[in-house]
């Protein structure tokens, strides 16, 4: 466990000190590796750690941007605070979604479904706002400066996403190593057999849903801030829900580093192969690939690229002893 | 309120509706016979209505004859996507059989993409804008050919698993896997071709939609979750309970902007409820349903 916080400590320094040595284009890669990580490690917590699983987290990070912008638009807030206020409305959201799902028993696919069915509602209401521009969308003049959240260069961005993901890792070191989190575990595992315990599943799961959805919006108001330009059908769609899940899917869902990872490993590959197939011609190919990679993954390694790592890792401690 | 207005939506809504019931139909008889979502049923939707294009471009032949062959073609998919993937994901928590689906649903969309292209097409087919009138109410002729056509392949599709042996196996199957097993039905087989017929419904469906609406790569998302909220109104596995839901929701969805709207005007907001929101109106049926009756309209015993 030492060797791992070593480790941990060593990659930290250099994504540091990396930035010195990188063009403004890789930089934004990184800045995208952060980004998805930490929007899956925020999913995680949620069907990671309970095992409902979310197909409408684009729903939160739809309403932390929106949150932001308007707090920005009408009161003159700095996304720095109103992103909070954004999550804390995420979060409620959250807990109404949970009421409705762990309040009446929905499960597997009913609660699918019931994700699924108040993201689409709130994509079709933010459409239909003249305040966001309804169908044209919402382009945002920037004006730089540390207290707008917006930057002339990609380095601020990249240590903001970077510091996400170091406070998402640590949210949820914190949360695995609770009480809180041993819970949440135990009820995935086995519901009734926690709940025959004692343990008031109703309560942990909304717990476990209002962390997830404050976190996930806290990432809308870097993405305002970072593409200055919102659009609900791109942002609130089912397929970006999916983006936010692939990656913790194949990492390794329910670990603390299995939502980096798999950004780390699909990230670079995502971007790359996307700006490439454009190119090229073949608009939507890197998005049939993705596809069968999810298919590919769930049949065949459904517990993620981490569990392959570990067993590496315990047999070299083996031979060593 | 104008009331011949809210008839001739209720009648266009219904008429839609038929063709609803038997996208719906393929989704239950998938569900009642291996538990499985088919969370691809609207991307392979999009597929039979570009074969039914595709068909419409070459030869000049109608969608409502070619819609056949999108059938035919959705089967052959269907099974081997049953073959490959779903036969593997059977025995998967519920909650995982999800993934790969939605995997397939990506890989459908956009393969269908890079075929036929991004952009919206609107293909003229031989009896758009004629209608038929009734008095007051105008009936769009497409739309009511849809919707008998629709009406017929659905009492095949129930003939089919009333008379004929395979459809007797796929019954049995779906009451009693082990059963069926024990007394030497070949189940894999039997759940591919259940799996190919589910998909041959909403493949059929997608050429007779082709003449009503504009296609594009990117419209079967939204068929999808209407064909779930459908077979969830009806009830999960039950046939009537789709036909029946597919009805309902099709003219929810159709009177419902209309409704809402004269509702916001009566209480003086000055707001209008769009059409383009339409779907709003079956997402809070979705909710209202999983909420109070789980089990749906028709389905009793399982839940």
């Amino acid at each position: 466990m030492k060797k791992l916080y070593i480790f941990l400590l060593i990659a930290l320094l250099f994504l540091l000190v990396l930035p010195k040595f990188l063009s403004s284009y890789v930089l934004g890669i990184f800045i995208m590796i952060f980004f998805y990580a930490y929007l899956g490690q925020s999913w995680n917590i949620l069907t990671g750690y309970t095992g409902v699983i979310s197909l409408g987290h684009s729903l939160y990070i739809g309403i932390g941007a929106y949150m932001t912008f308007l707090l920005t638009l009408t009161l003159g807030l700095s996304p720095w605070i109103g992103m909070w206020i954004g999550g804390i409305a995420a979060g409620l959201m959250g807990l109404v979604i949970g009421f409705f799902g762990f309040r009446f028993g929905l499960k597997g696919v009913y609660f699918v479904l019931l994700t699924i069915a108040f993201a689409e509602i709130g994509r079709l209401i933010i459409l239909h706002l003249k305040v966001f521009g309804s169908f044209q969308g919402l382009f945002i003049t920037p004006e730089f400066s540390f207290a707008n959240f917006q930057f002339k260069e990609n380095i601020p961005y990249y240590y903001i996403a970077l510091g996400y993901v170091i406070f998402s890792l640590i949210v949820v070191q914190l949360l695995e190593r609770s009480k809180i989190g041993r819970y949440l575990v135990a009820l995935r595992e086995e519901e009734d057999a926690a709940e025959s315990l004692g343990v008031d599943v109703f309560k942990y799961k909304m717990i476990a849903i209002f962390i997830s959805a404050f976190m996930t919006s806290l990432a809308g108001a870097f993405y305002t801030n970072y593409l200055y330009y919102l659009h609900p059908g791109t942002m609130m769609s089912m397929a970006f829900s999916i983006e936010i899940i692939l990656r913790p899917i194949i990492g390794g869902m329910g670990t603390v580093l299995g939502p980096v990872i798999g950004s780390f490993l699909i990230t670079p590959l995502a971007e790359l192969s996307r700006i490439y197939f454009a190119k090229a011609g073949y608009e939507g190919l890197h998005l049939v690939i993705y596809g069968f990679l999810l298919v590919a993954v769930v049949l065949f390694f459904p517990r993620g690229v981490i569990s392959y790592i570990k067993k590496a890792l315990s047999r070299k401690q083996a031979e060593q002893k | 309120m104008n009331l011949t207005l809210l008839f001739q939506l209720a009648i266009s809504g219904f008429l839609l509706g038929g063709v609803y019931s038997l996208i719906a139909l393929g989704l239950s008889l998938i569900f009642g016979v291996m538990r499985v979502i088919n969370f691809a049923h609207g991307e392979m939707m999009v597929w039979g209505m570009y074969v039914a294009y595709t068909i419409l471009v070459w030869t000049g032949v109608d969608p409502f004859f070619s819609f056949l062959v999108s059938a035919i073609i959705l089967f052959i998919l269907g099974y081997l996507l049953q073959r490959t993937v779903v036969n593997r994901i059977l025995d998967f928590p519920e909650a995982m059989q999800v993934l790969p689906l939605v995997g397939m649903a990506m890989v459908f969309e956009n393969s269908a993409r890079l075929i036929w292209g991004p952009d919206y097409i609107s293909p003229q087919s031989r009896f758009a804008l004629h209608s038929l009138s009734l008095g007051n109410i105008m009936i769009d002729t497409p739309r009511f050919m849809a919707f008998s056509l629709a009406i017929i392949i659905t009492i095949i599709v129930l003939l089919f698993l009333k008379k004929t042996d395979m459809g007797k196996s796929i019954r049995a199957a779906a009451d009693n896997r082990t059963g069926a097993l024990l007394v030497g039905t070949d189940v894999n087989k039997v759940y591919a071709v259940c799996f190919g017929v589910g998909t041959a419904c909403v493949g059929a469906a997608g050429g007779l939609l082709v003449p009503l609406m504009p296609l594009s790569p990117h419209i079967g998302a939204p068929f999808t979750l209407i064909s779930f909220i459908i077979v969830i109104l009806g009830g999960m596995g039950s046939l009537t309970g789709a036909m029946v839901g597919g009805l309902i929701i099709g003219v929810a969805e159709s009177i419902g902007p209309e409704l809402i709207t004269n509702i916001f005007h009566g209480v003086g907001l000055d707001f209008d409820f769009p059409h383009t929101m339409k779907q709003v109106v079956s997402f809070f049926i979705l909710i209202v349903i999983m909420i109070l009756r789980p089990q749906g309209l028709f389905g009793g015993k399982k839940g």
